[in-house]
C-alpha cells in the first residue's frame, strides 16, 4: 500500500514535469518547424515567465492574474526582439552562426537576469494554495491540477490555431516550404516573427507554471530548456502529439529513476536518453524520417 | 565501364528513377539528356554514392559499386561535378584543387603535424600537381583567389579541375555549360574533348543540345524517370519519340 | 618574402616574446593570469580545430578538460605514479572516450550536433560530480601533487608560466603545420561543402572522429596541467558554462585561425582581473560578443588585426611609391 502511493505519487510529479517539457518542447519546434533553427535561448523565456512574475507579485505587489500577463508579455517581447536584432539580419546564415547567435543570447539574457534579480533563488506562491487534495489515498497539490489544465489547454489552442486559422495554416506553410509559400503570398519573415513570439509566450507560460513548485532563479533556463529539447527530440520535431508524449514520457523516466534509482543521477537520464534517441533514431520516436537530401 | 542495371529510385511516392539500364564505354563521351525533373541529377546522385537506390546495381568495371560511399568511389576513380557548383569557398582556387589530390596523396594527422620529410616531399608534389591541372585548364592566373569570389563560369572550371586532380577513370559532369556564355561554351567542348584525349571517360548531362550533340559519342534520353532512348547523336535527333517528348513537354 | 618564411617569422617572433616576457612580469601576480592564458590557449586551440577547421560544433569540451584534470588528481594523489606518465595515460583515455563516442555523434549535424556534445559535457558533469568516492564530489579534489623534473618543482608563477607556455608553443606549432597539411585542407573542405570533399574522396567521417580525438587529447593535456598547477580541482571549473567560455574564445579571436584563439583566450582570461567589476557582467558580456562577432565580423578579431595590417602595408607601399614618382 504504502510503495504503491508512492509509486502514484513518483509518477503524479512525473506527469506535471513531463507537462512542463512538452511545453517548452513545443517552443522549440514552432521555431524549428519555420526557421530550421533550434533556439538554444528557448530555456531563458522559461526563467523570464517565473522570474518576471514573482517580480510583479513580490516587488510591485501586483495581483496574480495581471502579474502574469505582464510577465508573459515581457518575455513575448523579448522573443520579438531577438529575432529582429539577432536572427533576421542574418539572412542565409550557416547553421554554425546560428547556434552561436541563440548560445549568445540564451546567456545574455541569463546574465541581465543575474544582473537584475541577483543569483538568489525565489519563491513563488501557489495559485491556489498549497492545501493538498486527496485522491485514492494519494496526495495532489492544486498546483499539479493547473499545470495540467494549463499545459492541455495550450496544447488544444495551438493545434486549433495551426490547423484552423489562416495565419496558422500560413505558418504550417513556410515550414513545408518557405519558397513556396512565398510564392503564394505568405509574408514568411512575419512568420519567422510570429513563431519566435508565440514561442516565447508558451515558453514563460510554462515558466510561470511550475515556479511555484520548483521555486526559480536566474539559471533555470539551462536545464528546463534543455529538457524541453530532450521532449521534443523523444517525441520528433515533425509532431505535435509526439511532443506531448515525448515530455511526459521524460518526466515519468526521470521521476521513477529518480524515485527508484538514484535521485542524484535525475538529470543524467534525460541526457542518456536525449543521447540514444539522437544517435538510434535522430528524427524520433513519433516523428516521420525525412528523406535524404543535400 | 560503366554500367548501370534497373536503377530505380523511389523518394517517399515519388518515383524519380524507374528501371534505368545502360552502360558507358571505355574513353567515349556519353550524354545524359532529358526535360527538367527527368532524373538525371538523381541518377548521377545515384552513381556517385550520394543516394542510395531503391533497386538496381551499379559496376564500375567488374565491380558491383552499387553502395560504396563516395569517398570510395573517388578512390576507384569515379568522380563528378554539381549542377550548383560546389568549390570550398573559403579556401583558394589552388587549394581547392589540392583538396583533388586527397585520394593521391597519404600523410595523415602525425605526419602532418610533426611535419616528417615524407609530408614535406609529398606536399611539394601536391603543389605541382595542382597547379599543372590549373595550367590544363588555364586558371593558373587564379591561383590564389578564393574561390567563393570567383566569377561563375570560372567557378564552373575549378570544379572541372579539382575533379581532374583525382586522375579519375570516369568524370561525370552535371550541366557544365549551365550558366556560361557561347565562348565559354566553345571553351568547354574543346576541354572536354581534351580531357577524353587523356584517356578519361565523360559523363555529361547537359541542357545545351548543340554542345551534347556536337561533343558525344553517345546520348541516354531520360524522361520522367524512364529510359526513353539510347543511340548516337543522329540516331536520337531522328527518334520519333524523343522528339515527341521534348516538343510536348516544352 | 615568401608566405611560408613570414609564417615561420611569425611564430619564432611569438616564441620569443612569449619567453621573454616573465623578464618584464617577475613576481608580478600577473604572471599567475598568463599561465591561465597558456592553458586557455591550449583549449582554445583544441576546439578551434574542431569548431573552426572542421567546422563541427562541441559545446562539451569542457568535459574533456575536466577527464585531463581528474584521471591526473585522482592517480596521483592515490598512487606513486609518475605524474608525467599518468597526464599520457590521461590524454589517452580521453582520446579514446572520444574516439568511441565520435563516431555516433559526429554523425549528427548542426544543432543536433551541438545538443548532443551538450548533453555529454553535461552527463560527465554530473559524474564528476557524483563519483564522490572517486573525485570528492562538489567539494573537490585537493592535494594533488606539482609536477618536477628533477629537483625543478612547478609550485610558483614563473616555474608554471615556463611549464605551461612551452606546452602551448608546441601545441601551437603542431596545429599550425596540421592546419597547413593536406589533413588540413581535407577539414577546412567538409565545413565548406561535406558533400564536395566527400566526392573528392576526402573521408569525412573518418576524419571528423580523428580531429575530435585530437581535440580531446589536447583538452585533457590542458586539464592535467591545470590540476597538477592548481593542486586542487572541483567540478564547477568543467561545466556547461565553461564550454560556452571556450565557444566565446574561438569565436571572438576568429574561427580557422590559430592565433587567434591564442587572442581569444588572452582577451577571456585577463578581462576579469583587469576589470573587476566584469565579474558579475561577464556572462552577459559573452554573450553581447558572441552574437556581435558572429553578426558583424564573423572572422573574429584576428581577421580585423590582419585587415589593419595589410591596410596600413598597402598604405605603406602607396606612399613609398608615390615619393619614387615625385
Ligand atoms: N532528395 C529528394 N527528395 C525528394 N525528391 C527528390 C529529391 N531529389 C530529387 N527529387 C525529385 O526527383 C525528380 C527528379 O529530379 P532531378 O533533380 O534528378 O531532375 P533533373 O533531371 O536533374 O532536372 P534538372 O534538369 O532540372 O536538373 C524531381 O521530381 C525532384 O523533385
Ligand atoms: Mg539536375
Amino acid at each position: 500500500m504504502d510503495s504503491s502511493r508512492q509509486l502514484f505519487q513518483y509518477i503524479l510529479s512525473g506527469l506535471s514535469n513531463g507537462a512542463i517539457y512538452a511545453l517548452i518542447g513545443f517552443g522549440f519546434a514552432i521555431i524549428y518547424n519555420s526557421t530550421g533553427i533550434i533556439n538554444f535561448a528557448q530555456g531563458e523565456f522559461v526563467m523570464l515567465g517565473g522570474m518576471l512574475t514573482v517580480f510583479f507579485l513580490t516587488v510591485l505587489h501586483l495581483p496574480l492574474i495581471p502579474a502574469i500577463v505582464l510577465a508573459i508579455l515581457i518575455s513575448t517581447i523579448v522573443g520579438i526582439s531577438f529575432e529582429r536584432l539577432a536572427i533576421r539580419p542574418l539572412k542565409n546564415a550557416k547553421p554554425l552562426s546560428l547556434i552561436i547567435i541563440t548560445i549568445g543570447a540564451s546567456i545574455f539574457i541569463r546574465g541581465a537576469a543575474m544582473l537584475i534579480w541577483g543569483k538568489d533563488t525565489h519563491a513563488m506562491p501557489a495559485f491556489s494554495g498549497n492545501d493538498p487534495l486527496y485522491l485514492a489515498g494519494a496526495t495532489i497539490l492544486p498546483q499539479h491540477l493547473w499545470i495540467f489544465a494549463v499545459t492541455i489547454l495550450i496544447i488544444i489552442a495551438s493545434r486549433i490555431f495551426f490547423n484552423y486559422s489562416i495565419i496558422g495554416k500560413a505558418m504550417r506553410a513556410c515550414s513545408y516550404n518557405s519558397q513556396a509559400a512565398s510564392l503564394v503570398g505568405i509574408n514568411v519573415k512575419n512568420m519567422v516573427l510570429l513563431s519566435f513570439a508565440i514561442s516565447s509566450a508558451i515558453g514563460s507560460m510554462a515558466g510561470i507554471i511550475i515556479a511555484p513548485l520548483t521555486m526559480t532563479s536566474y539559471d533555470v533556463g539551462i536545464m528546463l530548456g534543455l529538457k524541453g529539447f530532450c521532449a521534443v527530440i523523444i517525441g520528433g520535431m515533425s509532431s505535435g502529439l509526439g511532443t506531448v508524449l515525448g515530455g511526459l514520457l521524460l518526466g515519468l523516466l526521470e521521476s521513477l529513476g529518480a524515485g527508484f534509482i538514484s535521485a542524484s543521477y535525475k538529470d543524467a537520464i534525460a541526457f542518456i536518453i536525449l543521447l540514444l534517441i539522437l544517435f538510434v533514431r535522430p528524427e524520433g520516436l513519433f516523428g516521420k524520417k525525412e528523406s535524404e537530401r543535400f | 565501364m560503366l554500367k548501370l542495371n534497373g536503377i530505380t529510385k523511389i523518394f517517399g511516392g515519388l518515383t524519380a528513377l524507374e528501371d534505368v539500364s545502360f552502360s558507358v564505354a571505355d574513353g567515349s563521351i556519353t550524354g545524359v539528356i532529358g526535360p527538367n525533373g527527368a532524373g538525371k541529377t538523381t541518377l548521377f546522385n545515384i552513381i556517385t554514392g550520394l543516394y542510395a537506390q531503391t533497386a538496381g546495381e551499379v559496376y564500375l568495371g567488374e565491380k558491383n559499386i552499387s553502395l560504396f560511399p563516395p569517398e570510395a568511389l573517388a578512390g576507384l576513380g569515379l568522380v563528378r561535378t554539381f549542377q550548383n557548383v560546389e568549390l570550398f569557398g573559403q579556401m583558394t582556387v589552388l587549394e581547392n584543387v589540392m583538396v583533388g589530390l586527397h585520394t593521391r596523396s597519404k600523410s595523415g594527422i602525425f605526419s602532418s603535424a610533426f611535419k616528417l620529410p615524407g609530408q614535406i616531399k609529398e606536399e611539394k608534389y601536391i603543389k605541382e600537381k595542382s597547379l599543372q591541372w590549373l595550367e590544363f585548364t588555364g586558371l593558373t592566373d587564379l591561383a590564389d583567389i578564393q574561390a567563393g569570389n570567383l566569377p561563375f563560369g570560372k567557378g564552373r572550371l575549378l570544379e572541372i579541375s579539382r575533379a581532374l586532380a583525382v586522375e579519375p577513370r570516369a568524370i561525370l559532369m552535371d550541366e557544365p555549360a549551365a550558366g556560361l556564355n557561347s565562348r565559354e561554351t566553345a571553351e568547354l567542348a574543346l576541354l572536354i574533348r581534351r580531357i577524353r584525349e587523356s584517356g578519361i571517360t565523360v559523363i555529361l548531362v547537359e541542357h545545351d543540345m548543340e554542345l551534347v550533340m556536337d561533343i558525344c559519342d553517345s546520348i541516354i534520353v531520360l524522361n520522367l524517370g524512364k529510359k526513353l532512348a539510347e543511340g548516337t547523336p543522329r540516331e536520337i535527333q531522328e527518334n520519333p519519340a524523343v522528339i515527341s517528348a521534348y516538343l510536348g513537354e516544352g | 618574402m615568401t608566405g611560408k618564411k613570414r609564417q615561420i617569422l611569425i611564430f619564432l617572433f611569438f616564441a620569443a616574446a612569449v619567453l621573454l616576457v616573465p623578464l618584464f612580469f617577475k613576481g608580478n601576480y600577473l604572471l599567475n593570469v598568463f599561465v591561465f592564458v597558456g592553458i586557455n590557449t591550449i583549449l582554445a586551440i583544441g576546439l578551434n580545430l574542431l569548431l573552426g577547421y572542421a567546422g563541427q560544433i562541441s559545446l562539451g569540451h569542457a568535459a574533456f578538460f575536466g577527464l585531463g584534470a581528474y584521471i591526473s588528481g585522482i592517480i596521483t594523489t592515490r598512487f606513486p605514479l609518475d605524474p608525467w606518465l599518468v597526464i599520457v595515460l590521461a590524454a589517452v583515455c580521453a582520446g579514446a572516450l572520444a574516439f568511441v563516442i565520435g563516431f555516433p555523434i559526429l554523425k549528427l549535424k548542426g544543432h543536433y550536433l551541438a545538443m548532443a556534445t551538450l548533453g555529454f559535457g553535461i552527463i560527465m558533469y554530473i559524474i564528476f560530480n557524483e563519483t564522490v568516492g572517486l573525485t570528492g564530489g562538489p567539494s573537490g579534489l585537493s592535494g594533488i601533487p606539482n609536477l618536477h623534473i628533477g629537483s625543478l618543482i612547478f609550485d610558483n608563477d614563473l616555474n608554471n608560466y615556463y611549464l605551461v607556455w612551452l606546452f602551448t608553443l608546441v601545441v601551437m606549432l603542431l596545429s599550425i603545420n596540421l592546419s597547413q597539411s593536406r589533413i588540413g585542407r581535407a577539414l577546412r573542405a567538409i565545413n565548406d561543402s561535406e558533400m564536395a570533399a566527400r566526392v573528392m574522396g576526402v573521408n569525412a567521417r573518418i576524419l571528423k572522429v580523428q580531429i575530435f580525438t585530437v581535440s580531446a587529447v589536447i583538452s585533457a593535456i590542458a586539464g592535467s596541467l591545470y590540476a597538477h598547477i592548481m593542486t586542487f580541482i572541483s567540478p564547477a571549473s568543467f561545466g556547461f558554462n565553461f564550454s560556452i567560455e571556450l565557444l566565446t574564445m574561438v569565436v571572438i579571436g576568429g574561427l580557422g585561425s590559430i592565433y587567434g584563439s591564442f587572442l581569444g583566450a588572452a582577451i577571456l582570461t585577463m578581462l576579469p582581473e583587469f576589470l573587476r567589476v566584469f565579474q558579475d557582467f561577464d556572462i552577459i558580456i559573452y554573450g553581447l560578443m558572441l552574437i556581435l562577432m558572429t553578426m558583424f565580423m564573423p572572422g573574429g578579431l584576428i581577421s580585423g588585426i590582419q585587415k589593419i595590417a595589410e591596410f596600413t602595408a598597402a598604405k605603406i607601399k602607396g606612399m613609398t611609391s608615390n615619393n619614387a614618382q615625385t
